[in-house]
């Protein structure tokens, strides 16, 4: 006897998108249908579900392969646009990471920096098709005898450029507030004292994690929409923590999993990869990434239908508990009370801020929907599932 | 009562003249200096916030500005540069007027200039640098 009423493959998917039947619901969509028809049969009538987020994520950069010069160099440091990359790899490659700043970035010397400039600004400049200036000194070797070059180049002239993002799409994220008497600059925003506003960075019942809470259909080989192009998971993210409280629907109420992901940036875009800067903070990439989710059978129908006032998470202080490493809630909120723009906190009706766009997350979910109704996008079976 | 910061540049063979106290004589205007200099070059130039009537305002530019003095406005205004904006909402953190707002439940970023006051927070808060200040391109003259 099966466990499920309702059994599919990621064969019998692929194959109803070459033929043009299949049936695709944005995240957002599939809650009414599953609200409405019930699992098993929302289960039966839709394949595939996509999701969408779009957020700085700090754990980003990109392996770049410059090509070789005349005569030859074994690059010990390089730098792009005058961003440092990590060049303790083969003679010409090397890797942008998106929170490296610009070498004479004046940092936090005024508080609040501003740190316009880094490396998820070159991964934007790259992928825009600009021009970007490479510097690159060596110690000289027999085989590789010069010492310095400098040249321009461009995405379409590099032998290779793969984005290659450590740790992306948290599945869930703490609600940050300041409970110090100074206004304070961090990596989730400007965060008032005394508690003035509560930031918070998820796109919620758009954000892959929280569609597939046990990571049933996501691991190594899943095709996803990256920075808008097609990127691949390709391992857990570092940080990968499933074994976190989680609620009765699977959905973890701090953060838990990660995903490292991976793709070609040749067939990415400026919209998707978006360099930015956080005040007082530092430089990141915000990365835009869409995940379908295959709907194999009826359990897999029930996660993708979670919706906001489902999922919750830990309100932290970042003002004196967060950097000194103490782990404390303040509450727990859900993200609809979060997105509703306001929430009672301390008795007090405290403005809630998104660092995460849910515009960009939607239009994500629903662009990943579109290639895969057009034929463009086939599912990736993974080869094994996360670690859950 | 009207009142703007005004930038006005004389040219060196203009800068030895008493060219500001007719705005008073004959203009029944008032000024307050902000900042005054000539440059090595003999050009002068003058950072006033000028008062008056509307009408006398105008009549007192358009004297100026046939004394050969060029006149700009100092007065600033913050935009949002729409191709950047990636709708997040960072912002809203900081704006104090409410011009930058989150539109529900959709969740775009609306940016009202009518309550906007240039205090310029939004501009180093806005993670893909969105917001600019710009000197106003509405010209009173």
């Amino acid at each position: 006897m099966k466990k499920y009423k309702v059994n599919k493959t990621y064969k019998e998917i692929n194959d109803r998108i070459k033929s043009g039947e299949v049936v695709v619901a944005t995240a957002e969509e599939i809650i009414n249908i599953v609200k409405k028809e019930g699992p098993v049969e929302a289960a039966r009538q839709v394949d595939v579900v996509t999701t969408g987020t779009f957020s700085p994520m700090c754990s980003s950069g990109a392996f770049i392969n410059f090509g070789h010069s005349v005569p030859r160099i074994r690059a010990s440091s390089v730098w792009l646009n005058k961003v440092p990359a990590y060049a303790g790899i083969a003679a010409v490659d090397c890797y942008i990471g998106a929170t490296e700043t610009c070498e004479d970035d004046p940092l936090n010397k005024v508080y609040p920096g501003e740190f316009r400039y880094g490396g998820g600004h070159v991964i934007q400049d790259l992928v825009a098709k600009k021009k970007i200036h490479l510097k690159s000194t060596s110690y000289g070797t027999s085989c590789y005898p010069n010492r310095m070059i400098e040249k321009e180049i461009t995405l379409r002239t590099l032998p290779s450029a793969t984005l290659c993002n450590p740790r992306n799409c948290y599945q869930n994220y703490n609600a940050a507030v300041n409970l110090t008497n100074k206004t304070i600059y961090t990596y989730m925003g400007t965060l008032k004292p005394k508690a003035g506003n509560i930031n918070y960075c998820t796109s919620g019942e758009l954000s892959p994690l929280f569609n597939d809470p046990y990571y049933k259909t996501i691991g190594l080989g899943t095709k996803i929409f990256l920075g808008g192009g097609t990127g691949y998971v390709s391992w857990q993210g570092t940080q990968h923590n499933p074994s976190v409280k989680r609620t009765k629907r699977g959905i973890p109420v701090e953060p838990a999993g990660t995903l490292w992901v991976m793709g070609d940036m040749k067939k990415m875009s400026p919209k998707w990869l978006v360099g930015v800067s956080l005040q007082g903070y530092g430089c990141s990439l915000a990365v835009g990434i869409g995940i379908p989710i295959p709907i194999l059978n009826e359990e897999i129908a029930k996660f993708v239908a979670v919706s906001d006032e489902d999922i919750l998470t830990q309100i932290v202080d970042y003002g004196h508990d967060y950097p000194n490493g103490i782990s404390k809630s303040y509450g727990q909120v859900s993200y609809a009370e979060l997105k509703s723009g306001h929430i009672q906190f301390r008795g007090e009706s405290t403005p809630t801020v998104p660092m995460s766009s849910v515009v960009k997350a939607r239009e994500i979910a629903a662009t990943l929907k579109n290639w895969i109704m057009e034929g463009k996008f086939s599912l990736g079976e993974p080869q094994f599932t996360l670690p859950n | 009562m009207y009142s703007k910061i005004l930038i006005l540049r004389f040219p060196k063979t203009e800068v030895h003249k008493p060219l500001v106290c007719h705005l008073v004589k004959d203009y029944s205007l008032t000024f307050n200096i902000l900042n005054a200099t000539i440059l090595p070059r003999k050009e002068g130039i003058m950072v006033l916030e000028l008062s008056g009537a509307r009408k006398n305002f105008m009549e007192g530019v358009k004297y100026l500005k046939n004394q050969g003095v060029h006149v700009q406005s100092a007065a600033r205004e913050i935009k949002r540069n729409n191709n950047k904006c990636i709708h997040c909402g960072a912002c809203t953190a900081v704006c104090p007027t409410g011009a930058l707002s989150i539109k529900r439940p959709e969740m775009y970023v609306e940016f009202d200039q009518k309550k906007c006051s240039v205090c310029e927070l939004c501009i180093p808060a806005c993670l893909p640098r969105a917001m600019e200040v710009r000197p106003t391109n509405k010209t009173f003259f």
